[in-house]
């Protein structure tokens, strides 16, 4: 069996339309692969039966050479959070741990629609509520790479499954979600490319709630190439979710036409932030250096408030929260813990259902909603969340893309950061702030650490420029740093 | 701000998480740390400034009154834990 | 007259206000296309954002948040250009989301009024908003021992709450509130006001306190769904805290549920305690829009609303203000009234329809709209009188057999052979007989003895057996007797 580990989306659309392999003969590669990389733990469900049925009507498609798909027999992973019908969709949670809908997200429809197969339902922290896979009901994840000290190190999350099986060549591609990070923390720290959309690119239905405010759906990808077309079929106008945007969607592929030079990139000084590992800031340097090379003009630019992003975050992330896990009270569907008193039911298969950062975080995001503490923590989120959105409004004025690294460190051995949750929050600290202001980010990676570990660049752009965000990206990825 | 264990026992109850009294220590210490860390907030002038409820600013969507029952008492309560004749079932909530 | 509770220590006021929840009459729910219909199966009119599936978003529906405006100017209210949907947070088996989509801050409409008829006049009654909310299922205690049965049908149908000042003063105020604004909200066809179907049902605020003291702590009765119940539960509520006032006691601010059985309010406290409902923006849902527009629009196709019918009632009908306002309660009377006033005195026609006809259907206890009665059936009796052919006495005494039955007028009267004898020939061969067997009475009469006019009016009826039309006798028997 020929290897497709090391190939990309655009390296096997060559290959099927050349008809040198079929979607079949790539399916059935990538359930070998998930099978001998069991031990990663990346796949919470595994469909293989629905994927060699999709796989065969793509062929057959191809054959006929009519209808194709823009991922026509391209076998990936669906991160566990977006429903399925008639596929048990978990969020990573005991609570939902035997959950089958009868109804299917826009975004993995529009991926079938596309012609992508789906190979199965990839391990995520609890209610996408995690930074290292680690909150899993499902045990936590495995990052395929490993530092030559032969640690096992976390993939990051909460979209970990998704970036442990990209990057141990178990699918092309897997859709991820990002609230404060959760597809490019993982992909960084998984050597890919993640990319979170400007927020309203993708519809929310059907994707199991952690903030409202702040989910949005997105693709981690080997090469920015990919990551275009993934975003390109996940990606739509939703009747069925309010907050979707009515935007006119371009063609993203089209981000190789776009050109860097003469265009200004921001460098925020606030986030070289104290504790940021010195490797990653030396490899900043040299992304400057390559832009710079690329006829972009570097300016430094200020986002002040960038400090108070992360608390920001854990007031309003946590308060969204509280509500939108309400719904898991044993009644309708998912746990219940049985009794004979209501209150008890509820109070029992909450405790029982949620892991310990889900619970805390529902904790906190009831108090500060709570009477006599609305004002002073919620609203005040709030407040200083518009000081933050309004920081990249000025910060846009001058530049039109933002550099910055992704994470403050490379990833980090299972076990560590486990003690503090606060320590577990600051691997957020450089990515909320895109998320708190709706802003397309993505996550490239810029080489390795000199333990061979793969560290990643962010580029933030302007809402609904995700072209010249990957066309930024794709300069860092052409580099090989 | 910080917190007691009555207000992490009223918040449990609000929040509907049976909390035990072997943890209860345990995540007040966790949350007063969180707690004390976004007291940061406190810091930053707000004066004026508009609280932001998204970052979506596009006119909300309205849908047609157009009825459309799709889904049948069955699949409705499909994932139930108890059910009966398509209703679903809880302990007797006395009124 | 005003209304006062007599205590040990004096009259005490009663201060009411009203949340009236109105279910408005939409295919599907404010946020889910599922139908609303009434009585069907359990759990067969449900979306996924009605039972809270995961992933599920609300999107709202166009149609009910125009009812909510057109509700707004027929109460002539302010339309707010930006509401915001707010989630209320609790847990209950019936509210699957764990929050209620509601309106807290910012509701669609702000404050507004309407007008009452009371025996003083008329009376204005202030309201403070009016807000966009989703109904709760229904929860199922009676039809099982051991468990509660929940059916999701009603959940996720769209509600307006309509929140009174708190500026009535009896229980026949709040009962004229609940009617005018279910006449309102009848007539420009936002809601059927039907109270035991649920769709219009009132939370009541009660306090009480010395005429022109301060406001005192009230209570809050929640779901009462009917007029009289209002009414019941209002004056035993008042009545309730007047005593523990008097006894030295202090009024504890509580919900309380009314017992129509034993037309008691019982208190919800223990349930009601640990409610911290956490208000805070929908995420789900961006800022409610509404441009000048679309309200001008909405404003010109409002119908006649049911004080404009009121005071056109007055000066087209010569009406007074009180049958007006009868009249003008229920858009099926108004129309039926107006159907048989159509060419006929309308003096004649009010009586009939409100003293009469209103008699009969609260007798037999059914609704104009909902009995066989056409105003073809009414204005053919009517001509009746009007021609003359029968009495007033006679039509009275027909009226009920009249409605029973299946036939027309005129089928009906020749049947019951009850028609009316006008012929003055006939009429004057009677009085003769009449006069001849009474010579003594004749002369009496002659004499001065007026009262004896009557005397003879009577006998001539008795001898037509009734058919005789009094004003032919009147006349005929005046010329003679001159």
């Amino acid at each position: 069996m020929t290897d497709f580990s090391t190939i990309d989306i655009t390296e096997a659309k060559k290959l099927l339309s050349q008809k040198k392999i079929t979607a079949t003969e790539l399916t059935e590669f990538f359930i070998k692969q998930i099978e001998e990389k069991k031990g990663l733990n990346c796949f919470i469900t595994k469909t293989f039966d629905i994927a060699l049925k999709m796989a065969k009507e793509s062929d057959e498609k191809i054959q006929k050479g009519s209808n194709l798909g823009i991922l026509e027999g391209i076998p990936i992973g669906m991160k566990d959070l977006f429903c399925t019908d008639g596929v048990k969709t978990t969020a990573g949670s005991k609570m939902l741990e035997n959950f089958v809908p009868f109804y299917e997200s826009t975004v993995s429809q529009n991926l079938w629609k596309n012609g992508a197969i789906m190979l199965g339902k990839t391990n995520m922290d609890e209610f996408a509520m995690g930074s290292a896979n680690t909150t899993s009901f499902f045990g936590n994840v495995l990052n395929p790479i490993r530092s030559d000290n032969q640690k096992d190190l976390v993939p990051g999350g909460s979209s970990g499954g998704s970036a442990a099986a990209v990057a141990s060549g178990q699918c092309f591609a897997a859709t991820g979600s990002d609230t404060g990070g959760s597809i490019r923390q993982p992909a960084s720290f998984c050597g890919l490319v993640g990319l979170k959309p400007t927020y309203g690119r993708c519809s929310r239905f059907g994707m199991v709630a952690f903030a409202s405010s702040l989910d949005q759906a997105g693709p981690i990808t080997k090469t920015v190439s990919d990551s275009a077309l993934m975003l390109q079929s996940m990606c739509s106008y939703d009747d069925k979710d309010s907050t979707s945007s009515k935007k006119l969607i371009p063609n993203f592929s089209d981000y190789k036409k776009f050109d860097l030079k003469g265009k200004k990139i921001g460098l925020p000084n606030e986030y070289i932030i104290e504790g940021l590992n010195e490797e990653i800031k030396k490899k900043f340097d040299q992304c400057i250096n390559i832009f710079k090379d690329y006829g972009a003009e570097l300016i430094d630019i200020t986002l002040p408030h960038t400090n108070y992003a992360l608390p920001t975050y854990y007031i309003i992330a946590p308060a969204e929260a509280s509500a939108n896990l309400a719904r898991y009270d044993g009644v309708r569907y998912g746990l219940r813990e049985n009794s004979e008193n209501l209150d008890d039911l509820y109070q029992t298969t909450r405790a029982s259902g949620f892991g310990d950062e889900v619970k805390r975080r529902l904790i906190i995001g009831t108090y500060v909603l709570s009477a006599g503490y609305y004002d002073a923590y919620y609203l005040k989120a709030l407040k200083v969340r518009q000081l933050i959105s309004n920081d990249f409004k000025n910060a846009f004025k001058k530049c039109d893309l933002i550099l910055t690294p992704t994470t403050p460190n490379v990833a980090f051995p299972i076990g560590e950061k486990q003690n503090d949750p606060l320590e577990m929050y600051l691997n957020d600290v450089l990515t909320v702030p895109a998320s708190l202001a709706g802003l397309p980010a993505i996550s490239v990676s810029a080489g390795n650490n000199n333990t061979n570990l793969p560290i990643g660049m962010q580029i933030i752009g302007r809402p609904f420029e995700e072209i010249s965000v990957l066309a930024a990206g794709s300069v860092i990825e052409l580099s090989k740093v | 701000m910080s917190i007691d264990n009555s207000i992490v026992r009223k918040v449990g109850k609000l929040a509907k998480i049976k909390i035990k009294e072997s943890e209860e220590n345990k995540l007040l210490d966790e949350l007063n740390n969180i707690l004390g860390w976004v007291d940061e907030l406190k810091k930053v002038d707000t004066e004026g400034v508009e609280p932001m409820l998204s970052v979506f600013n596009e006119s909300m969507n309205m849908r047609e009154d157009k009825s459309d029952s799709k889904f049948s008492n069955n699949l409705i309560t499909k994932n139930s834990p108890e059910k009966k004749a398509g209703f679903f079932v809880v302990p007797k909530v006395v009124e | 007259m005003s209304f006062f509770i007599e205590g040990d220590t004096g009259k005490w006021e009663v201060v009411l206000g009203l949340e009236v929840h109105a279910q408005i009459k939409s295919n599907s729910k404010l946020f889910s296309t599922a139908s609303t219909e009434w009585g069907s199966d359990p759990n067969t009119q449900v979306e996924l954002v009605d039972c809270g599936m995961p992933g599920a978003l609300p999107v709202i529906n166009e149609f009910c948040v125009d009812q909510a405006i057109l509700t707004g100017l027929s109460i002539n209210a302010e339309i707010n250009e930006k509401s915001i949907f707010d989630r209320k947070n609790y847990f209950y088996p019936d509210l699957p989301q764990g929050y209620q989509i509601s309106q807290f801050e910012f509701p669609i409409v702000g404050n507004g009024f309407l007008m009452i008829q009371t025996e003083e006049g008329e009376k204005r009654i202030g309201i403070t908003r009016l807000h966009l909310e989703q109904d709760a299922g229904k929860s199922i205690h009676d039809q099982d021992i051991n468990n509660t049965l929940i059916d999701l049908n009603r959940s996720g149908c769209a509600l307006m709450e309509i929140v009174s000042e708190p500026d009535l003063r009896s229980p026949e105020e709040a009962a004229l509130y609940v009617k005018k604004l279910r006449s309102i909200l009848r007539c420009i066809g936002s809601c059927d006001g039907n109270m035991e179907k649920g769709n219009l049902r009132a939370d009541v605020n009660v306090s009480v306190r010395k005429p022109h003291s301060e406001m005192g702590t009230r209570c809050e009765i929640k779901n009462v769904n009917s007029i009289k119940f209002i009414q019941q539960a209002i004056e035993y509520e008042a009545r309730r805290q007047v005593e523990i006032i008097e006894s030295g006691k202090k009024i504890i601010q509580e919900t309380r549920l009314f017992d129509p059985n034993k037309g008691e309010t019982r208190s919800m406290r223990g349930k009601e305690e640990s409610h911290d409902y956490r208000y805070f923006p929908d995420p789900d849902l961006p800022p409610l829009m509404i441009s000048k527009a679309k309200i001008e629009e909405l404003k010109r196709s409002l119908p006649e609303l049911p004080d404009e019918k009121k005071s056109r009632f007055i000066s087209e009908y010569s009406l007074t203000n009180y049958d007006a306002e009868v009249l003008t309660d229920d858009q099926y009377v108004s129309n039926f009234f107006e159907e048989v006033a159509k060419n006929r005195d309308s003096k004649l026609v009010v009586s009939w329809i409100s003293v009469e006809l209103f008699s009969y259907l609260k007798k037999n206890s059914i609704e104009l709209s909902e009995s066989k009665i056409t105003p073809k059936k009414i204005a053919g009796l009517l001509d009746y009188i009007i021609s003359g052919k029968i009495s007033n006495r006679q039509a009275k005494e027909l009226f009920e057999p009249y409605l029973k039955s299946n036939l027309e007028a005129k089928d009906f009267i020749e049947k019951m052979g009850v028609e009316q004898v006008s012929d003055e020939g006939e009429i004057e061969g009677l009085i003769n007989r009449v006069l001849q067997e009474n010579p003594k009475m004749v002369e009496d009469y002659k004499n001065g003895k007026d009262k004896l006019f009557g005397f003879f009016v009577g006998q001539v009826m008795k001898e037509s057996k009734g058919k005789a039309n009094p004003q032919v006798v009147n006349k005929i028997l005046k010329d003679k007797l001159a």
